[in-house]
C-alpha cells in the first residue's frame, strides 16, 4: 500500500474510533430516555416518574386478570418476579394478551396505587414453535416440577 | 487475486461478467423463493402464541437482515473509495442505496402489519424501531447527496464519507434489544446458544434469507450495470458496446 | 384453500406484507432494467448518428 493509502484508511479509522466513542457517551447519557419502559420493582425503589405517564412493563401474573364492572375493564397484576403492580385498564386487549405474556402498559400511578393505564401493548418473546411443541414442553416441565416436589 | 481484483475493478469486465451471470442468478432466485414461499406459507406449522400472524416473520426478518447487510457493504465501498480510489466501488455503492432503502422501509412496514394485531400498535419509538428508521434516513441521505453533487466522482466520495459514517448504527440496530427494554423482542436466531424458533419454521425462514440475498446481487447487477452505462458513455468501450463505428 | 388465504383472521395483515414485498421487489428490478435498456437505446442513436 502506497503511504497516501496508508494515510487515508489510518484517517478513516481514527474518524470511526471517534465517532464511537462519543456516541457510547452520549447514549449513556440519554439512557433513561431510551428505555422503553420502567419494571414494577423499579417503581416499587420510585425510580419511576410521579404524576406523570410512564410505560410500565412485566408478566401478567396467573390468577390475576378480573374484570370489576361492566366488563370493559380489565384489573391485574404485572409482575418481574420481584415486585407486583395492579393495573386497571379500559378498552380493547391487544390479540396476545394473556396470563403468564410480557405486557407494557402505558399510563400513572393513581392515589390507590393502582396503575391506571392508557394503553396496553403485548410484548412476544422470541420464541416460535408449533402448538404441540409448546404443549409438551409446558407437559415436561410440569413433570419436572411434580418429580423435585416428590 | 490482486490481479483478479484489479480486472474485475474494470468498468467494461464487470459489465460483461455481471450481464453473463444475471439469467443464472434469476433462476437461482426464482428456485430459492419459491421453495421459501411454499415452506414460510404452507409448510411452516402455525405458532403456539401468535397463529398465522408469524407468517409475516419471512419477509420482515430476511428484509432486516438485509438492510443491515447492504449498508455494510456500502460502508465496505466507502472504504474502498476513499482509499484505493476505485470507480467500480462507486458504482456498486449508489446502485446498493436505493437497495438498501427498500428493505429498509420493507420491513419497518411489515414489521408495523405484524406489531398492530400482536403488540396493539402500529409504531412505538422504542430503541429497535428507532435505530432502523435512522437507517432508512441514512439511505435517502446517501440517494440525495449524490444526487445534488454533479460531479459524480465528488459526489462519491461524498457520500463515501456519510456512509463510513452512518456504519456506527449498524451494532446500535442489532444490539437494541439488548442493551435497552424495548418492545421489539430479543434475538431468535443469532443467539448464542441454540435458536429458539422451531426447525420447520427456521428452514424456510433462512431459504427465504437466501433468496433475498441472490436478488440484492440481481438488482445490484441490473442498476450497476445501467449505472455504468450512463457514467462511462463516453468512453470506448460503451461505443463498442452499441455496435457503433 | 379459503382456510389457507384467511391466515387464521389475520388475512389482512399477512398478504399486505407479502403484497407490499412483491411491488417492492419488483420495482427495484424492473426500473434499472429499463433504464438500462434506454441507455443502450440511446448511445445506438448517438454512435450511428455521429458515425455517418
Amino acid at each position: 500500500m502506497t503511504p497516501a493509502r496508508k494515510k487515508r484508511l489510518a484517517l478513516i479509522g481514527l474518524m470511526l474510533a471517534g465517532i464511537a466513542v462519543g456516541l457510547t457517551f452520549a447514549l449513556k447519557a440519554l439512557d433513561e430516555n431510551i428505555m422503553f419502559f420502567f419494571t414494577p420493582t423499579e417503581v416499587a425503589e420510585g425510580k419511576a416518574p410521579r404524576n406523570k405517564l410512564f410505560r410500565l412493563g412485566g408478566m401478567v401474573v396467573e390468577g390475576s386478570i378480573s374484570r370489576p364492572g361492566d366488563g370493559l375493564t380489565a384489573q391485574f397484576d404485572l409482575t418481574d418476579s420481584g415486585k407486583q403492580v395492579t393495573v386497571r385498564y379500559t378498552g380493547i386487549l391487544p390479540d396476545l394478551f394473556r396470563e403468564g405474556q410480557g405486557i407494557i402498559a402505558n399510563g400513572e400511578v393513581g392515589d390507590d396505587g393502582i396503575f391506571v393505564a392508557q394503553e396496553v401493548l403485548a410484548k412476544h418473546d422470541e420464541n416460535y414453535m408449533p402448538p404441540e411443541v409448546a404443549e409438551a414442553m409446558q407437559k415436561a416441565k410440569e413433570a419436572a416440577a411434580a418429580t423435585t416436589t416428590n | 487475486m490482486y490481479l483478479w481484483f484489479n480486472k474485475l475493478g474494470s468498468p467494461p469486465h464487470f459489465y460483461r461478467i455481471a450481464g453473463k451471470w444475471l439469467p443464472w442468478l434469476s433462476a437461482v432466485f426464482a428456485l430459492l423463493l419459491i421453495t421459501g414461499l411454499y415452506g414460510g406459507l404452507v409448510y411452516a406449522p402455525t405458532d403456539y402464541q401468535q397463529g398465522e400472524s408469524f407468517r409475516i416473520i419471512y419477509i420482515h426478518v430476511p428484509a432486516a437482515w438485509m438492510s443491515l447487510f447492504v449498508y455494510v457493504v456500502m460502508a465496505f465501498c466507502g472504504v474502498v473509495i476513499i482509499v484505493w480510489r476505485m470507480k467500480l466501488a462507486e458504482v456498486v455503492l449508489i446502485s446498493s442505496a436505493p437497495i438498501g432503502a427498500s428493505f429498509t422501509f420493507l420491513a419497518l412496514a411489515t414489521g408495523s402489519l405484524w406489531g398492530k394485531p400482536m403488540w396493539g400498535t402500529w409504531w412505538v419509538w422504542d430503541a429497535r424501531l428507532t435505530s432502523e428508521l435512522i437507517l432508512l434516513f441514512l439511505y435517502l441521505g446517501v440517494i440525495g447527496l449524490h444526487s445534488a453533487i454533479d460531479d459524480k466522482r465528488i459526489a462519491s466520495r461524498a457520500v463515501a464519507i456519510l456512509a463510513i459514517v452512518g456504519v456506527v448504527n449498524i451494532p446500535i440496530i442489532h444490539y437494541s434489544v439488548e442493551w435497552w427494554n424495548s418492545l421489539h423482542q430479543g434475538p431468535t436466531v443469532t443467539k448464542f446458544d441454540k435458536p429458539s424458533i422451531d426447525m420447520r419454521m427456521l428452514i424456510p425462514l433462512l431459504i427465504m434469507a437466501l433468496s433475498f440475498q441472490i436478488y440484492y446481487v440481481i438488482a445490484l447487477f441490473q442498476s450497476s450495470r445501467a449505472e455504468l452505462l450512463r457514467r462511462e458513455r463516453n468512453s470506448k468501450w460503451v461505443a463498442e458496446l452499441s455496435g457503433g463505428n | 384453500m379459503s382456510e389457507f388465504l384467511n391466515m387464521g383472521g389475520y388475512a389482512v395483515y399477512v398478504w399486505s406484507s407479502y403484497g407490499l414485498a412483491a411491488l417492492i421487489l419488483w420495482l427495484n428490478w424492473y426500473l434499472p432494467r429499463r433504464q438500462h435498456q434506454q441507455l443502450l437505446q440511446q448511445n445506438k442513436r448517438r454512435h450511428h448518428g455521429t458515425g455517418e
